[in-house]
């Protein structure tokens, strides 16, 4: 059994750069809603980080390996949450995603789904005896990845449930594949495409695909968001405008610019080289998670660690790529500097998972 | 930190069921570091595309995000008489402001019905603006009726692309007084745009059309400012952005008397014709009328097209500006400067008399007299007065053309005066070489006896006949007539160095034609020595006239005259068409003398009066 250390071991690169990045977010939150009804927004942002930092010292407590003998039931609840939220969550903007709590704040279950999968998969993977996938671990990771995915693209949040498969493709790619599989799945998704254009995708989301492809075809209606956003990183020019000085942002012509584009708002306000200096945090703060998959003591480790950094990069890269209109717009949250306590305690308990293993990287 | 090779530190010891191997995958994590490398690569290659390589331009679009502008229309100067009153006024009306930038097209039609406008008309004004800027709002109605403003209260939630602005708009006189010469303005139309004048305005831009409106846009028209408005994605102002004041327009002082004016149009009556009265000593023309007139308020903004066409088709053409524009033989008119040409040349003097039995032959073709009865024995003084055509048929036939011609053109006949005003016609002087080169035909003796007597191929408008008579009024020196005082000094059109003696002989004979039992003794005022000379000019030849005895080919009727004669300060032409006789025309000429002369009385007065009350 791996050895726990002490608060020393901590990987302080690793927090400080969270720390650095979760800083640019509260300013660019403050900025962007200081004149608007979400002028608290910051200060419960701060609020977040500190019960985040918390929850993720908490983690750390809990060896991984029994957080992964207990996934069942973090699973289990999961799911429980994903249903309840369905029958009794709070509808806004049309969708049900949020459980509401005490004191106006409002629990999003499909973000600590993310948790409960990295471990998971992480446990399936790790308690695989040959050196290959076959089918029978596709169907089972399939559907145990499935039944969650499928419960929270029902809210409707189809950005949050995508984000369950890079947690699910980093296992699979770490664990061996056939290359036939690999084509066959990539098959599968393709095939499937018409499918969810055909019965699951709602108009708006169409909408988003095509204006994706043809930003400037509807500019008012489904491009609006994307032409916004561009306009607004355009005009943030090398130095930026200034802290509160982003006209794009300040008159909210970005659409929640301290939410999802908020990396647009930052790219306005603090120009080309902010986003060069926030974009090297999280590279540094990617190779740290993955310097840490390195030093694991075992497989799981590896595994948990490759999983957070599968999910940060992806959210990373569509976040961010849809800002400046490289993706098509999803709503999904730029981690750590977007608003939003779930998301961020979420992100600060996958960090801890990632400490967890670290703490425990000497055996014996 | 990145990239480090995983180093074997401890040897894996095994661990329950879960595997521990430290070099488990390597490679692969390798693999998902490069790929991490090449995401970031590809995230801020978006942000230096859009950042580095095109920040002007989106920082253009940022800029015109956020800031909407909203013209502020300048008034227009307004007219004013000689004496500073107001003839054309603004009034302050409300006009809708569409704005296209967040125009939503289902609104269009509900917004159409609201305001009574031709939904049409309106998709066919949007398509006029499509190639202007987007955040350019557009005025699609003008003078909002109370009605139509409540629906745009009412409705600013529902159609938020819908915004009030007041406007200044033109108010002219109703009566049609002096519409012809103010003219009136109106949007510039699309083939307007493409033409040089107007080649410098926006669609949308109100600008002189006609008149003086037309031909002093640039002084009146003011320069339209801006109020830009920081605005959120929804439209809402949030605060004001930067503010340029509208420069408004000059006013336009003009020479023209509005009593005189009032004057002359109610003397016409409901007459066809024109009246133009103006200073022979400077050109200024104190009153201009041309009957039928129009109402220019039906202009003023966007005429609808079938008022447009009401007008358009008017046989009586009311839109033609009769005293610069008709072009007509001014008959007798033409005798004064006849009588010049021969008394200048040494054709004639005084005493040269003539027989006038009721016509004569020259030529071979017999020239009638409108005396039938002949004016027996006439010389000089009495052949203007009586206008015996018989008289003028030899002075004509011993000038020849030539001769009449370079008189004629000397008082400025036979080219536009240069008033300013627009589209002004310059009448017709024949001569020898005029027929030439318009007819490459020799000009015969016969033709010229014709002209002698203000017919033929002359032809003249009555500024033209206003200011050439102007002309030997003030001894050879012909002032170009204009609508709006100089600043300048003045300096004459043209000058003719003449006998002043022969100049008082002609005058004299004009004298006589009012005062001394002449044709014109209806435009005698007691007490006052007016000048003058009636006219009463055939549209065609007598032949032609016996078959057809229709309205229009009745005689046009010509009235000239001035006063005082010793030094004449005010020249008055009087056109009624189909009048028959020019000494129809001659009251109108004495009303518009006498109002002036009793007006420049009235303005001695008070000094007068001073002086009493003082002695007293």
């Amino acid at each position: 059994m791996a050895v726990y250390r002490s608060v020393r071991d901590l990987d302080w690169t690793l927090l400080a750069i969270t720390l650095a990045i979760c800083g640019l977010g509260i300013l660019q939150i403050y900025s962007a809603t200081y004149a608007t009804k979400w002028a608290d927004a910051w200060w419960k942002q701060m609020l977040y980080v500190t019960v985040g930092m918390m929850v993720m010292w908490a983690v750390t407590k809990f060896d991984y390996h029994w957080l992964m003998e207990h996934v069942p039931i973090f699973y289990a609840v999961c799911v429980l949450l994903l249903i309840v939220t369905a029958v009794l969550g709070a509808t806004v903007f049309g969708s049900k995603r949020w459980i509401p709590l005490v004191g106006g704040f409002h629990l999003q279950p499909s973000e600590f789904v993310k948790l409960a999968l990295v471990l998971f998969v992480a446990r399936y993977m790790s308690e695989l005896k040959t050196e290959r996938l076959e089918m029978v671990d596709f169907a089972k990771l399939g559907a145990m990845v499935g039944v969650p995915m499928a419960l929270v693209m029902k809210q409707p949040d189809l950005g949050t449930s995508l984000c369950y498969l890079p947690i699910l493709a980093i296992g699979v790619f770490l664990g061996g594949i056939r290359w036939q599989y690999a084509a066959a799945i990539g098959l599968v998704f393709v095939l499937m495409l018409p499918l969810a254009w055909n019965f699951y995708l709602k108009d708006y989301q169409k909408a988003r695909l095509v204006s994706f492809l043809d930003p400037e075809g509807d500019p008012l209606q489904s491009g609006y968001q994307v032409i916004q956003s561009r306009i607004a990183v355009g005009a943030g020019g090398m130095w930026g405008k200034g802290v509160t000085r982003g006209t794009q942002t300040q008159l909210q012509f970005i659409p929640v610019p301290h939410t999802d584009f908020i990396f647009s708002a930052f790219g306005e306000e603090h120009g080309f080289v902010g986003v060069v200096v926030a974009l090297g945090l999280y590279f540094v703060l990617l190779m740290q998670i993955v310097q840490n998959a390195q030093m694991a003591p075992d497989r799981a480790g590896i595994y948990i660690c490759m999983g957070v950094a599968a999910l940060l990069l992806f959210h990373v890269f569509v976040n961010v790529a849809m800002v400046v209109g490289r993706m098509p717009v999803t709503g999904i949250p730029l981690p750590l500097m977007s608003a939003g306590g779930s998301s961020t305690i979420s992100f600060f308990m996958m960090l801890g998972l990632v400490n967890n293993v670290r703490l425990r990287r000497f055996v014996n | 930190m990145a990239l480090v090779p995983i180093q074997p530190e401890t040897t894996p010891a095994p661990h329950g069921r879960f595997r521990e191997d430290k070099h488990f995958a390597a490679g692969k994590v390798a693999v998902f570091q490069y790929a991490t490398v090449a995401v970031f690569l590809f995230l801020v290659s978006g942000f230096w595309e859009l950042q580095v390589q095109n920040e002007d331009l989106y920082n253009e679009r940022a800029e015109k995000n956020r800031i909407k502008s909203v013209p502020i229309l300048a008034p227009r100067g307004k007219i004013l008489d000689r004496d500073g009153r107001v003839i054309v006024d603004n009034k302050s009306s409300f006009s809708l402001l569409l704005s296209r930038e967040n125009l939503k097209e289902e609104h269009l039609k509900p917004i159409a019905e609201g305001l009574n406008i031709d939904y049409d008309e309106l998709a066919a004004r949007l398509r006029r603006f499509r190639n202007r800027p987007k955040y350019e709002p557009i005025v699609i109605k003008e003078a909002l009726t109370p009605a139509e403003l409540a629906f745009v209260e009412s409705h600013r939630e529902a159609f938020p692309e819908m915004e009030i602005i007041e406007e200044q708009r033109r108010l002219y006189p109703t009566s049609g007084l002096a519409a012809h010469l103010i003219g009136y303005v109106g949007e510039v139309s699309e083939t307007e745009l493409n033409s040089l004048e107007f080649t410098r305005f926006d669609p949308g831009d109100i600008v002189g059309k006609f008149g003086l409106e037309r031909q002093y846009n640039d002084t009146l028209m003011g320069v339209d400012g801006q109020r830009r408005v920081i605005v959120d994605s929804r439209g809402n102002q949030r605060q004001l952005f930067s503010m340029k004041e509208a420069i408004p327009g000059k006013n336009l002082q003009l020479t023209i008397d509005l009593d005189l004016q009032v004057v002359a149009e109610l003397a016409m009556e409901n007459r066809r014709g024109a009246v133009v009265a103006l200073d022979p000593r400077n050109g200024e023309i104190l009153a201009m009328v041309s009957r039928p007139a129009f109402d220019p308020n039906r202009f003023a903004g966007r005429i609808r097209p079938s008022d447009w066409r009401e007008i358009m088709d008017n046989p009586y053409r009311p839109m033609l500006n009769r005293a610069i524009q008709a072009q007509l033989a001014p008959g007798s008119t033409f005798k004064p400067i006849m009588a010049l040409a021969g008394l200048e040349t040494g054709t004639i003097d005084e005493s040269f008399a003539v027989s006038c039995g009721g016509g004569a032959t020259f030529y071979g073709r017999y020239f009638k007299c409108h005396e039938k009865k002949g004016h027996g024995r006439v010389s000089l003084n009495r052949a203007i007065a009586q206008s015996c055509d018989v008289y003028f048929y030899n002075v004509g036939n011993k000038l020849g053309i030539d001769n009449i011609a370079k008189y004629a053109e000397g008082l400025g006949l036979g080219r536009p005066t240069g008033v300013d005003l627009p589209s002004e016609a310059g009448g017709v002087v024949p001569s020898s070489q005029w027929k030439l080169r318009n007819f490459r035909e020799k000009w015969y003796a016969g033709e010229t006896i014709s002209v002698a007597i203000g017919q033929g191929a002359l032809t003249v408008t009555p500024l033209q006949l206003a200011a050439a008579t102007g002309g030997i009024a003030a001894g050879g020196v012909v002032a170009r007539p204009h609508l709006v005082k100089e600043q300048r000094k003045f300096e004459p059109a043209r000058k003719m160095t003449v006998d002043f003696m022969n100049v008082n002989r002609v005058i004299d004979g004009m004298s006589a034609v009012v005062n001394g039992g002449g044709t014109g003794v209806r435009a005698r005022i007691p007490g006052i020595e007016v000048a003058g000379k009636t006219g009463t000019a055939q549209l065609a030849s007598n032949d032609f006239l016996k078959s057809q005895k229709s309205h229009t080919m009745k005689d046009n009727a010509w009235f000239v005259g001035f006063a005082p004669k010793q030094s004449p300060e005010i020249v008055v032409v009087a056109l009624f068409e189909n009048g028959e006789h020019g000494n129809l025309a001659a009251p109108i000429v004495r009303d518009v003398i006498k109002a002036y002369l009793d007006k420049k009385a009235r303005r001695e007065m008070p000094d007068q009066m001073l002086s009493q009350v003082i002695l007293r």
